[in-house]
């Protein structure tokens, strides 16, 4: 006998799971919150971490930064795995036929020498300080608290592996492997660069989650990807190396989505409390100083004359982005 | 320009995009910029030897994951609105369910958060990549099985507070404990745990029964996030086998600490086994092969190739596994007697075998089952029968390290419970079995710590707030599952009577009646 289970109408005895129920009521979730509410353990643990004996595994007290409920730092992109990697998905599609394009075309050879060696001299290190935010962002997916913030920060971290990679694949494309080791030598020894590098080290040794992710997503992206994928791209555009904007494509609108987010996170958790206003204010201006000083030599090489001018409009709109998120900085 | 990308063999080019952004921090010490790196005792001296066990770049990472989880939700959709659960040969298969969402979805969150871990600790950028992208792996694994599972927790009970119940249940503790431990040791012993023992040695022996399981019971949903995930698995197993190899040619001092860490983790694996053969020889309606075969296969034969790979390393065959030969014939029966008489306690149903079930053991366990099992659990279901369902209301004792009720006998002799005891600082602990005693003796500071659901009970730390138990009439079990928020009457107790069996048999009735 063919059975149609499908004409069967079922009222179902609850419509979600209990800990989401808790929150929202007994009405039909979203996979993002299933996927996400509650799901890291909070209560009991058996045994205190051999790296740390004096927390517990997942441990309220490794950021200063106090919240009621941590799940209060929810993702505005209701990003899941699922929600994640199609998205992302989409987005390397457009990226890939940018870069076919380009290859196909030869496109690469019309860049005009000038902006091609800037590319190489600015762009290509920066794949290292990319490297630098995977670490961080895996470190607060690590050791933060509340799976809102933790699982969105591994999505950056792997995002941020993407960008070097799409780094390192502009060198492949405007030059040899050779650009690889050049620009290698440069974050190492390299005048210019070592400002910069010593600040991404200093971030490095940060134990605080919360201070990490100001100083890295609120901090050193919202002053570098306005710098090098907005300013610096409108001149690369401008003087004909359009090849060098199409491949850059996805650091842009990559920028513009993460930004919503890592906003939504510092306005609720400044909002909380005027302890947590403060630390986030006081982390925003030591970390903006740091980081306008080491892109100060990087502004040069890509603006010439006109860099302290690209840097203080950079400067303006980030202030003014975070007095936008109740910020006195 | 694109010439030289095509010059580039896979391998150079897939170096560049990884290990080629890594450097030697020079403005900040290595030991600070990867402080857990050294304390375990491993010494690693070169990371550039590190073969990559799979190469793939974030883009095609996003593009293969991409459309597997489109095909993925696209049948979970259809799962849900077509009343896939109906599909089912009985929902009694979903005890087996609630076990898998209860026991093991949020051990995959705990694997993601201990991979992100392993992927900022170690100081070589390529094992980092990897971890990362085992992290987020699991995450998917954690997600895509509650979203399956959601359906049923919909229409079904003892799905429905799975992360509470997995931090309190006694039985659970027996799997969080294994990820806690894994967690809270460092970077090199959690790729040993996770990567090596968990996934390379017993994924064969969890996956496959429950998946295999799933597909003879008609169940959609979890056949389908089985199959999705199995891709991903083939690469965590390449990722932990390599782990275990490049820890071992590094350093020759390397190998006794990675033989007792393997020595550990097969065993604590093993033991965590039980709950899987218990599932397989008595909750599918519809059975796969039983536990003792898929031993044989996956562990004896599969598990045996793997360490005459190792032996060359001079890795050997933990010594607690020799006891496994003899204890296949018997943990599945001896786990499904405890969950029965504790069926009182536990967040799924339970029940003896009917006739043919009990043939169908007899003719797998030709050995024991009618010798030891039979007799006990014909005169249990006779006893239910007559309406003296036998439920234990002692609490049982709990393993130190494992966690398990001392349920499990001595290896020469299956009328006698095996104990075993050891002595720290004044204090007596005990443990099931000479494997669980080793891991004991060799790190009793750590396992001192643990959080033993039945001491819990006894210390009066499982009763909701404000409970007075020196109240008259005061029901210490009913007050337990209250904290558990197990529903007494619901999640628990008989698959006979149960509202799941009445729920599902009236649903199916609307589907194959005209009514
Ligand atoms: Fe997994
Ligand atoms: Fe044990």
């Amino acid at each position: 006998m063919q059975i149609d289970l499908r004409t069967v109408s079922i009222k179902p005895l609850r419509n979600t799971f209990d800990h989401i129920a808790r929150r929202f009521g007994d009405k039909p979730a979203s996979r993002y919150q299933e996927g996400t509410y509650d799901i890291q353990q909070t209560d009991i643990f058996h045994y205190r971490p051999l790296w740390e004996p004096e927390k517990i595994l997942f441990d309220k007290s490794r950021t200063k930064i106090e919240m009621k409920d941590w799940y209060a730092l929810k993702d505005p992109r209701q990003f899941y795995y699922g929600a994640y990697t199609i998205a992302r998905a989409r987005q390397q599609e457009a990226a890939e036929s940018n870069f076919e394009m380009i290859e196909e075309r030869g496109l690469a050879a019309l860049v005009p020498e000038a902006l091609r060696d800037i590319a190489l001299d600015v762009l290509i290190p920066l794949r290292h300080v990319e490297w630098g935010g995977n670490m961080g962002n895996s470190y607060i997916a690590a050791y933060g608290y509340g799976t809102a913030i933790t699982q969105p920060c591994l999505y950056h971290a792997m995002d941020h592996l993407a960008v070097a990679q799409y780094l390192t694949r502009i060198a492949l494309t405007l030059d040899t492997p050779v650009a690889l080791d050049t620009a290698k030598d440069a974050w190492m020894n390299g005048a210019l660069w070592q400002p910069m590098r010593q600040h991404v080290e200093n971030l490095l040794v940060l134990q605080d989650w919360f201070e990490i992710f100001v100083a890295q997503n609120l901090v050193l992206e919202g002053l570098t990807y306005p710098l090098f994928f907005d300013h610096l791209d409108s001149k690369f555009a401008a003087g004909g190396g359009t090849a060098i904007s199409m491949m850059t494509r996805f650091m842009g609108e990559w920028s513009a989505e993460t930004a919503k987010w890592v906003d939504a996170q510092i306005k609720v958790a400044a909002a909380e409390s005027a302890e947590n206003k403060q630390a986030i204010a006081d982390w925003v201006v030591e970390y903006r100083g740091r980081t306008l000083e080491a892109l100060a030599p990087l502004a040069g090489r890509a603006f010439g004359a006109e860099a302290d001018a690209v840097l203080g409009e950079v400067l303006a709109a980030f202030n003014a982005r975070c007095a936008k998120l109740g910020l006195s900085v | 320009m694109d010439m030289h990308v095509k010059k580039l063999g896979l391998k150079e080019k897939y170096a560049h995009m990884t290990r080629g952004l890594g450097w030697d921090t020079t403005y900040q010490p290595m030991e600070k910029v990867f402080p857990q790196a050294t304390f375990e005792g491993i010494k690693i001296h070169d990371w550039e030897k590190w073969e990559d066990p799979f190469r793939l770049t974030m883009d095609a990472y996003w593009k293969y994951q991409a459309e597997k989880e489109r095909k993925l939700y696209a049948v979970l959709d259809a799962f849900a609105q077509n009343n896939g659960h109906l599909g089912i040969t009985d929902a009694r298969y979903l005890s087996a369910i609630k076990l898998f969402l209860t026991g093991i979805s949020p051990l995959e969150y705990v694997a993601h958060r201990g991979f992100a871990a392993a992927g900022r600790n170690f100081p070589g950028v390529g094992p980092r990549v990897a971890c990362l992208m085992q992290s987020i792996d699991e995450v998917r694994h954690a997600q895509t099985q509650i979203h399956a599972i959601s359906n049923y927790n919909k229409h079904y009970d003892g799905f429905h507070d799975f992360k509470h119940m997995l931090e309190r249940v006694w039985y659970l503790s027996v799997p969080k404990s294994f990820f806690d431990d894994a967690f809270s040791a460092g970077p090199f012993e959690w790729m040993i745990a996770i990567g090596f023992s968990f996934e390379y040695v017993l994924t064969n022996l969890l996956f496959v029964p429950f998946m295999s399981g799933a597909a003879y019971n008609g169940d959609m949903a979890t056949v389908t996030f089985g199959f999705s995930a199995q891709s991903d698995e083939a690469r965590h197993m390449t990722l932990g086998l390599e782990c275990i190899k490049f820890m071992l040619e590094q350093d020759p001092d390397n190998l006794p600490i990675v033989q007792k860490w393997i020595d550990k983790w097969a065993w604590r694996g093993i033991r965590v086994l039980s709950l899987v053969g218990m599932m397989m020889d008595y909750m599918l309606p519809k059975r796969v092969m039983s536990w003792k075969e898929a031993w044989e296969i996956y562990f004896e034969q599969n598990g045996g190739a793997l360490f005459n790979d190792l032996a060359r390393y001079g890795i050997k065959v933990p010594e607690c596994l020799t006891q496994c030969s003899v204890d296949k014939e018997h943990i599945s029966h001896q786990a499904w007697a405890t969950f029965y008489q504790y069926g009182g306690a536990a967040a799924f149903h339970t029940w003896m075998p009917n006739d043919e079930e009990m043939d169908w053991l007899s003719a797998k366990y030709p050995n024991t089952f009618d010798k030891y099992y039979r007799p006990r659990f014909t005169y249990w279901r006779e006893q239910a029968e007559q309406g003296n369902r036998f439920y234990s209301n002692t609490l049982p004792m709990l393993c130190q390290v494992c966690q398990i009720p001392m349920l499990f006998t001595e290896p020469d002799d299956p009328t006698q419970i095996c104990y075993r005891e050891s002595e720290y600082k004044g204090e007596k602990y005990h443990t099931c079995s000479d494997g669980c005693k080793h891991i004991f003796d060799d790190e009793p500071e750590k396992y001192i710590q643990a959080w033993l659901p039945v001491h819990q009970i006894y210390q009066g730390n499982c009763f909701n707030e404000g409970v007075d138990p020196t109240a008259e009439g005061f029901d210490p079990l009913a007050e337990v599952l209250k904290w558990y928020h197990l529903e007494h009457g619901k999640d628990n107790l008989d698959y006979e009577g149960s509202r799941d069996q009445q729920n599902f048999q009236a649903w199916r009735g609307m589907a194959t009646q005209n009514t």
